[in-house]
Parts: structure tokens; C-alpha cells; sequence
């Protein structure tokens, strides 16, 4: 490479709103179901059916809107896109183009250079098409319309970011704040949030912008990372070898690593937009706006600082607790019935997560009562039960949700802390380890671990450790002093 | 013609609530007419006998056990075919839709069952409400009652041909550009458009939707007040369906019939009520605009004639310029089409309709299907409207006629500053030959100059029948009021009415009775 080159991206994000009924009719929104359960005339564009827009749209829209710094617009309208295709019902779909809800916003992102602003040119609401099936043995192709209809949000960004960790912290704080807003969970691969990435690249230093590509099918994090660094690589190739990048649509496949051409601007399609003559524009007035403002949820970074005020958690905590909406759902809520900020964290952080790796989902799928949770901490901190009981108990409280309380008692797992039972168990184990006993004497320290070890492991692990320490502990004292006295 | 169907709707009704005669025989007697008179007018696309039959028992049956059955209680009413009806197939005349049959209803349709009228059937029309003359229909054209070698108009051809032939007391129609006034008037008979949001559009086969407006058809005044309430007020299926108050036009004609009384009240509201003939004082504006030399002769001086009656009753009639008139055409088709062009993209074979068969392939499909689905006027009009909406054209054809629709408004606006209507002709000339206008798109299109202006800007307007041309064939006098002027359009048509002593039936319906009631 003789020159050196800088990407220019900028995104459009499709974020689908969680909004129980659809965006212009009545019909569920629900995830799944039989085809074709959760349609009615209007999803399934049907003649003489008309859209009714659902209000709670336009305040979720408004709501991504205003935590991006946008300027919401006091009069928006809907506009039709025009195109053929069996999953549109109408074979328009409802959107906006001429007056988007929200237009001027930014979000920041932390770069290794410090904090960036990267702007939102407009954010706009339209509605999901339906799905398409192929049965290859039938030789069918089946439409389900039952998706048709689930309200969109677009996020067009600028063409700020210049590097593919850009494009992810920009997603990630997007998604964090739909997230925080309840707008939407926000699930890359369920398809609720879905980025298509305009990519250029540039001689480092130039003004102007090169050709871009639009590339999408980008499934995961991972894959939008590959496909930025692939496409950006395609390019500068093609510059480097003398040719002209085509402007396109390209479609990733992340199995082979590599993207396919789509179509290209000759045949672009031509939509015909013209704004929809069955709905009123929306007025939003400056009362709908502060209403929405009112309603608006602590986002992620007041969220973090206030963790670390009012709890006094470390930095570390605060920052992980609030990586995921549900994380810290999970924190405030358990705080309800344990009042150890620092514990609750502990376990969310440690081990939640690494259950969660471990059965291989996602932290917003992780699904037990924070109340079970909470006692399980005070069983613990009352002395009740051991540390690795605990950790026991809560895999299951993980999986199952079990009430620990219960499941103490039904398991037999109660910490031994019968002082007379106890007592005998460390002497046994003194007499029974007479070398570790000597060793000890002799200033190897260690071989108490080893005797409070074999005590817990007579007691089948559920002894209160703390109290089996100070037994073990006196115990060896009074060698100790039987030894120094024999000594003497 | 049996006396039964001579009885105007209200007089109807109150004798079938009165249990003086059944709902069953309002049926019986209609339906005879119908299907006599039906093989030479060809007004119906479907006949609805077993629904028609199984309603009027639902009616007998509630006045049977003393139960008030509604101000439309056993009237028969023909609806246009691009109104859905529940179960009753609904074919907007077209191939594409020739086995449709909806599981939703109309509102307009829900509100007439609601005040317990009765459907007949399903009315002939211009394919997707496109056209003048009902002859674009895929189930061949409807004839005109008074002379059966001419066009009924259209594009509601088939609700008016209906009423003017006494097939049905009345009916629904709907009006884009002038498809209920220009056919009422070619048929003689009451049709009404009104304010756009008057009447809920939903279960209506959108052909232009900021346009597209139900009215209702009649052969009086008072029957069509009286169908305008029952149709009228706010649907939330319908966000461009107002939630208006003032809908009791039937009742303030019930109302005032029974005891007439001069009332020093001013507003027009409170006169029509007080006094719904009188018309002094009122303010009418003749459109000069109108009268120029693509005027029929016989058509101009009719509807001069019906503004001095009016002047003579009292009204205070002046000449008035509207101008824009050239422009309302070319803009009128501009976003109708445009608006059809998407409208109509649902029709792809794909979930209902018309499939063409034995196609590999998407594309081939959807091109086969709709160029088979769909008849000349209709894909013409999909071409025109798919134009003005592409890119490079969008700015020069659709956003310009969307500020020829602005200025339009403010014309009228400007016009309803001094006037409380305006009156002028309906359509250019009295209903063509069969035939003769299908070959000359653009001559079909300025025959609707005096109609769409009136879509555009959204108000209410009426036509009435104003006489005979020396072929004896109607001749229709407009009057527009401004946005929310049903009241007054509906004061000042039926003082008319009655200065005229009352409005004729085409002179088929006596023809019928002589054949006996042919059944077919």
C-alpha cells in the first residue's frame, strides 16, 4: 500500500419498538405464533382497510429522540415507499421521508482518544414487512404476515465513525439507550435491531468522500466488525489497483467472510415516495414533549454515577452493573430484599455472568427472581450457609429459580454450627493428622488449611467455615502450649 | 309502478316501524322491479336476495315485538361495488376482484344495517371508480334509464341508474372527481358528496384517498338528508373520518315538516331547522368561470334557470369569477392517479384477487396477473400516476399540483367569504351515447371541469335535477357550500325541490309495471 487510507461509516440502524400492538392496527406483536395468527386487515393489506397510528410509537421514537439530543419535529407525516415485494402486503410500505420525527441529534462514544460525537442525521418511523419462507420440497414460497406491521424506528447516522470499534461503541451506546427507554431489547440476532453500514474509504487528509457501499445482513457484532474491516480492505484494493469503487448494495456472508454484490445504482429502485394520503400529519405539540421528558428513564450514565454515589460501588462494578439494562434491573431489584450493595454485586458481576457464559445466553435472557437471589445473600451473611453452598444453591436459582430458603432445608444444606458437634469433628481431625499437627508446630502455617479442610470434608462441606477456622484455630493453640510446655 | 315503491324513505320507514306493512313486502316489491328492469340496465353487478329477504325478517321481527327498527327500518338501499360488505362479494367491477369476498364491513354499511335499511345488492360502476360514463366496468356497461343507448355516468353509474329506475329507494355512492353528481345528474336523481371526513372511508376500495368521499344517492331531498345522517359522524378505523356533531340532517327536515314555522334566528343552522325551504337572504354565488364555451347550450340554460328560481324565492344571486378552473383537471388527475398508482399496487395476485396461472416466477407473475386483472382505464390511470410520482418528475407534476390543490382551496375560501353556495352545471353536456367516449381519454377527463374542484378543496356539494335537454334527458344544477355546509346545500336544494314540485322518476319505471314484473 503506498497511500494511506481513513474509512468514512455512517449507519442505519432499524431498531424494532416493544410495543405490545403494531404500528397502524390492533394486531399482537408478539414474537412467534402460527403464521398468519396475528394479522387483520389492515397488517394484511386488505382493500377499503386503512392505518391507525399507535401513539405509543411516536412516544418511543420521541423518547430515543430526546435521550440523542434531537430535535423532535413539532409536525412530522408519514410518506409511502413504493415497491413490489410479497412480504408487503400493500406493496407500499409506510415510512417518512419529507418530515422525519426527530432530526439533529448525536451520540457520544469513548475512542481511545477520549470521548466523540458521532451525529444522528434523522431518526423516523415506519412499519416491518412480513416474512418469507421458501419450501424447497413443495417448491413454495409462504408469507407470513404476522411481523408486518411491527413499528420501526431508523437511526441514520452520520458518516462519522472511521474505524469498526467506532461503529460497535456507537451501537452498543444506541443500544444501551433504546434498551434503558424500554423502546426495544434490542436483539441483534432476533433481528430487533438491524444495522446497515455505508462504507468509503479516503486518501488520509482528503476533504471530499469516496464512493460508498452499503452493505447489510450483518447479524452480530462480530460479523459488522468483519464485514467494515473486509469491505474497507475491498475498496482500497480496488483503489490501489487503479479501478473505481461501484456504488452498491452488498449483502455479507459471514460464513464465507466475504460480501456479495446486491444491486447496483443503475438499478436502483425508484420508490415514488409521496406522503400518506390515509394518515393526518402528527402534531406534536411542546406539552406531548415535556410529558414524554417526564417519563424518561435514568439512562446509562447517570445510571453508573449514581451507583457509585449512592452505593459507593467501585467504578468497575458500576460500569458492568449497567452494561446491560437487565443487569441492572437485576442489581436494583435484588437491593429490595438485601440491603448489601457490594454482595449483590459481587454475584451479579461473577457469577450471573459466568452462568450466563457457561449456558451460553445472553445477559438479558437471564431469568430468576431477584428475591431468591437476595436471600441467598442473607443466608450466607446470617451464617446459614457456606460460601460454596451458596455458589451451589445459586446455579440452581440460576436454572431453576428455586427459593433458596426452601431449598436449604429440603437439601439439608444448613451450615453446621453446632459448637459441641463441631469441636469434636476438629479433634478428631487433630488426632487423626498427627503430621500436620507437627508441621504446624514446626511454623508451617498452611497445614491448619489442610486440618480445616478435612473438618469441613467430615462435615460434609457444611460447616460454617468461619467457626470451623476458630476451632481449629484453638485447637492447635493448645498443642501449641502442650508443646512449648513439654519443651520447657 | 306499484305505490309501495313510490314512498319516499322516511314515510317508508315509519310505516314499516308502524307494522302498517312489512319490511318483507318493501323487499319484494323492490326486488321485482329490480330484476325487471335489470337485463336492459345492467345495474347491479350482485343481487343480494337471500341477505335482502333474511334482514327484512331481522326488522319484522323487532317491530313485531313493539322494537322501533331504526329511521331506515326496512328501506332498500343499493350499495356501490367498492364498498365491502361482509360476506357479499365486492368486485370494484374489475376482473381483478371478480370472486372477492370480504369478512369486513364498510362503516357507511355498518351505520345503514345499524339503522336498519336493507341491501339489495352491489352496484355496477366504472372499474375501481375510474371513469365517467360506467362503461369501464369488467361486467359490461350500465344503460341509462331515461334513454338506454346512453351512459348512465359514472363512475357510481350503477347506484344512480338504480334509483332513477326505482330498482332501490336509494343508495350509496362515491365520489373521487364527480362520480355521484355528474351520474345524478345523467340520471336525474339527488346525489350529495360531502365534506371530505364526513363519512368513514374504512372498508372503502381506496381509488384516490385524499379524495375519495361515500354519499349517499336518492330520489329526493329529504331521503338523501336522511341517508347523509345515518352515514355520517367518526370512525376510529379512519383517521381522516371527523368526529362532527352537526349530522342530524334528516332530523331537522323530520323536524320542521310537521309544524313549518318563521323563526327570527339567523344562523343558517337554526333556519334550515326552523324553515328548510327558505332560502331569503341566502347567498348564492353563480361560478361564471362555468358558462364558457365548453358549455352545452340547453345544460347553461337550465341551470340559469334554476338560480332564478332561487333568486325568485328569495336568495340573493350574484355572478362570481373562481377562476383556476383550467388548472383543476390537470391537477385533479395528477394526484388522483398518483394516489391510485399505489392504491392499486396491492392487487399482485398474490393474497386475494385474481391470479394469472401457470407463471414461473414473481415478476412474471405480477406482470401477467395485472395486466390481466386490470382494464385499459385503470392501468392507464396506474401508468399516469406511477409517472408523476418518479423521481425527476415528482416536483414538476405532483408537488405542483398539490399547490394548484392550495390555491384552489384559498379560491374557494375567498369565494365563501361572500357567498353561502355557489351554484353552477354539474357536467358540460347531458349523458353520450354508449361508446362514444371510451376512445378520448382527455375529452372524458375535462367532462368532469365542474366536479373536481370540489375534491380537491374537500367541501360538500350536491346535484339536482334542474330539467329536461330537447332529447328529454335530465339536466343536473350543482350547489357547493363551504367545508361542514351540508345544511345549508341541503336548505337550499330542497327549497328548489319544492318550487319545482318535486323531482320525476325516469319514465322507464312506469314501463316496468306495464311488463308485469318480469322475473328473471
Amino acid at each position: 500500500m503506498t497511500r494511506q487510507y481513513e474509512t468514512v461509516i455512517g449507519l442505519e440502524v432499524h431498531i424494532e419498538l416493544a410495543t405490545r400492538t403494531k404500528i397502524f392496527c390492533g394486531c399482537s406483536t408478539a414474537f412467534g405464533g402460527a403464521p398468519n395468527t396475528h394479522v387483520c386487515p389492515v397488517c394484511a393489506g386488505m382493500p377499503g382497510s386503512l392505518p391507525v397510528l399507535n401513539r405509543q410509537v411516536v412516544e418511543y421514537a420521541m423518547a430515543v429522540g430526546l435521550a440523542t439530543d434531537c430535535r423532535i419535529s413539532r409536525l412530522c407525516r408519514f410518506d409511502r415507499k413504493n415497491y413490489f415485494y410479497p412480504d408487503n402486503p400493500q406493496n407500499y410500505q409506510i415510512s417518512q421521508l419529507y418530515l422525519p420525527i426527530c432530526r439533529s441529534g448525536h451520540i457520544d462514544i469513548e475512542t481511545p482518544e477520549g470521548i466523540k460525537s458521532i451525529g444522528i442525521h434523522e431518526i423516523h418511523m415506519e412499519e416491518d414487512a412480513g416474512k418469507l419462507t421458501h419450501d424447497d420440497w413443495a417448491g413454495e414460497t409462504n408469507v407470513d404476515f404476522n411481523r408486518s406491521g411491527v413499528p420501526l424506528i431508523e437511526v441514520v447516522s452520520e458518516p462519522d465513525m472511521r474505524s469498526a470499534d467506532e461503529v460497535i461503541a456507537y451501537l452498543e451506546k444506541l443500544r444501551l439507550i433504546a434498551q434503558y427507554l424500554g423502546a426495544s431489547d434490542c436483539k441483534l440476532q432476533e433481528g430487533s435491531m438491524r444495522a446497515d453500514v455505508n462504507l468509503s474509504v479516503r486518501p488520509l487528509g482528503s476533504d471530499s468522500l469516496g464512493t460508498r457501499t452499503e452493505m447489510k445482513n450483518l447479524n452480530s457484532f462480530k460479523a459488522i466488525t468483519r464485514a467494515v474491516e473486509n469491505e474497507r480492505a475491498r475498496q482500497i484494493e480496488i483503489l490501489e489497483s487503479g479501478g473505481t469503487v461501484v456504488q452498491e448494495t452488498r449483502r455479507w456472508d459471514d460464513n464465507k467472510e466475504r460480501s456479495y454484490p446486491m444491486r447496483s445504482k443503475e438499478d436502483a429502485k425508484d420508490y415514488r415516495y409521496f406522503p400518506e394520503p390515509d394518515l393526518p400529519p402528527v402534531e406534536i405539540s411542546g406539552e406531548w414533549i415535556e410529558k414524554v421528558k417526564k417519563k424518561q428513564p435514568e439512562l446509562r450514565d447517570e445510571k453508573k454515577k449514581r451507583y457509585e454515589s449512592q452505593y459507593g460501588l467501585p467504578s468497575y462494578d458500576a460500569d458492568i452493573l449497567t452494561s446491560d439494562k437487565r443487569l441492572a434491573d437485576l442489581f436494583e431489584e435484588t437491593l429490595e430484599y438485601c440491603k448489601n450493595p457490594k454482595k449483590v454485586s459481587n454475584w451479579l458481576m461473577v457469577e450471573t455472568i459466568r452462568l450466563a457464559r457457561e449456558h451460553g445466553i445472553g445477559i438479558d435472557q437471564v431469568d430468576f427472581s431477584p428475591e431468591n437471589l437476595g436471600k441467598l445473600i442473607t443466608l450466607q451473611e446470617t451464617g446459614r450457609i457456606n460460601g460454596t453452598v451458596a455458589k451451589e444453591i445459586f446455579a440452581v436459582i440460576f436454572t431453576d429459580d428455586v427459593d433458596p430458603e426452601k431449598y436449604v432445608e429440603e437439601h439439608g444444606l444448613a451450615a453446621v454450627t453446632d459448637e459441641a458437634a463441631l469441636r469434636d469433628a476438629v479433634r478428631q481431625a487433630v488426632e487423626a493428622n498427627p503430621q500436620s499437627v507437627a508441621d504446624y508446630l514446626a511454623g508451617k502455617k498452611k497445614a491448619m488449611g489442610f486440618l480445616v479442610g478435612q473438618t469441613m470434608r467430615s462435615m460434609g462441606g457444611k460447616a460454617d467455615p468461619a467457626l470451623v477456622n476458630r476451632l481449629v484455630g484453638e485447637a492447635l493453640a493448645q498443642k501449641a502450649a502442650a508443646y512449648s510446655s513439654f519443651c520447657r | 309502478m306499484k305505490e309501495i315503491l313510490r314512498w319516499p324513505a322516511a314515510e317508508l320507514a315509519q310505516k314499516i316501524n308502524r307494522r302498517e306493512i312489512k319490511a318483507k313486502e318493501a323487499v319484494s316489491a323492490y326486488l321485482e322491479q329490480l330484476y325487471a328492469l335489470e337485463p336492459e340496465l345492467n345495474s347491479f353487478v350482485t343481487v343480494d336476495e337471500e341477505g335482502a329477504y333474511a334482514q327484512a325478517g331481522r326488522i319484522d321481527e323487532l317491530t313485531q315485538s313493539g322494537k322501533n327498527a331504526g329511521p331506515l327500518a326496512g328501506v332498500p338501499v343499493a350499495v356501490k361495488d367498492n364498498l365491502c360488505t361482509r360476506g357479499l362479494r365486492t368486485t370494484c367491477a374489475s376482473r381483478m376482484l371478480e370472486d372477492f369476498v370480504p369478512f369486513y364491513e364498510a362503516g357507511a354499511v355498518e351505520r345503514l344495517r345499524a339503522a336498519g335499511a336493507i341491501i339489495l345488492g352491489k352496484t355496477n360502476m366504472d372499474e375501481f371508480a375510474m371513469g365517467s360514463t360506467s362503461e369501464t366496468s369488467a361486467f359490461g356497461p350500465v344503460k341509462n334509464p331515461w334513454d338506454i343507448s346512453r351512459v348512465p355516468g359514472g363512475s357510481s353509474g350503477g347506484s344512480c341508474c338504480a334509483v332513477a329506475a326505482a330498482q332501490s329507494l336509494c343508495a350509496l355512492g362515491s365520489d373521487t372527481g364527480g362520480s355521484i353528481r355528474q351520474p345524478a345528474s345523467y340520471c336525474g336523481v339527488v346525489g350529495l358528496k360531502p365534506t371530505y371526513g364526513t363519512v368513514s372511508r374504512w372498508g372503502l376500495v381506496a381509488y384516490a384517498s385524499s379524495l375519495d368521499q361515500i354519499g349517499p344517492i336518492a330520489r329526493n331531498v329529504e331521503d338523501c338528508a336522511l341517508l347523509l345522517e345515518v352515514i355520517s359522524g367518526g370512525d376510529k378505523r379512519d383517521s381522516t373520518c371527523l368526529d362532527r356533531r352537526d349530522v342530524d340532517f334528516g332530523r331537522a327536515f323530520a323536524r320542521t315538516s310537521a309544524s313549518p314555522q318563521t323563526s327570527p334566528q339567523t344562523s343558517s343552522q337554526a333556519s334550515l331547522q326552523a324553515c328548510p325551504e327558505d332560502v331569503r337572504g341566502l347567498r348564492i354565488g353563480i361560478v361564471r368561470d362555468y358558462f364558457d364555451e365548453g358549455l352545452d347550450g340547453e345544460v347553461a340554460a337550465a341551470v340559469r334557470r334554476a338560480a332564478q328560481q332561487l333568486r325568485d324565492q328569495g336568495a340573493l344571486v350574484e355572478e362570481v369569477d373562481l377562476s383556476l378552473v383550467s388548472y383543476a383537471i390537470p391537477a385533479y388527475y395528477t394526484i388522483a392517479c398518483a394516489e391510485a398508482s399505489s392504491n392499486l399496487a396491492r392487487f399482485d395476485g398474490v393474497k386475494y384477487g385474481y391470479r394469472a396461472g401457470a407463471e414461473k416466477g414473481l415478476h412474471p407473475m405480477y406482470r401477467r396477473t395485472r395486466t390481466e386483472g386490470f382494464g385499459t382505464e385503470v392501468k392507464r390511470r396506474i401508468v399516469l400516476g406511477s409517472f408523476v410520482l418518479s423521481s425527476g418528475y415528482y416536483e414538476a407534476y405532483y408537488e405542483k399540483a398539490l399547490r394548484v390543490k392550495a390555491m384552489i382551496v384559498a379560491a374557494f375560501d375567498k369565494a365563501f367569504s361572500r357567498f353561502d353556495l355557489l351554484l353552477g352545471p354539474v357536467a358540460p353536456t347531458t349523458a353520450p351515447l354508449l361508446g362514444q367516449t371510451g376512445d378520448d381519454p382527455l375529452k372524458m377527463y375535462l367532462g368532469d371541469i365542474y366536479t373536481v374542484s370540489v375534491n380537491l378543496a374537500g367541501l360538500p356539494a350536491i346535484s339536482l335535477p334542474c330539467g329536461l335537454d330537447s332529447r328529454g334527458l335530465p339536466i343536473g344544477v350543482q350547489l357547493v357550500g363551504p367545508r361542514f355546509g351540508e345544511k345549508t346545500i341541503l336548505q337550499a336544494a330542497r327549497a328548489y325541490e319544492k318550487a319545482c314540485g318535486g323531482f320525476a322518476l325516469s319514465p322507464m319505471t312506469e314501463r316496468a309495471e306495464k311488463k308485469g314484473g318480469m322475473k328473471v
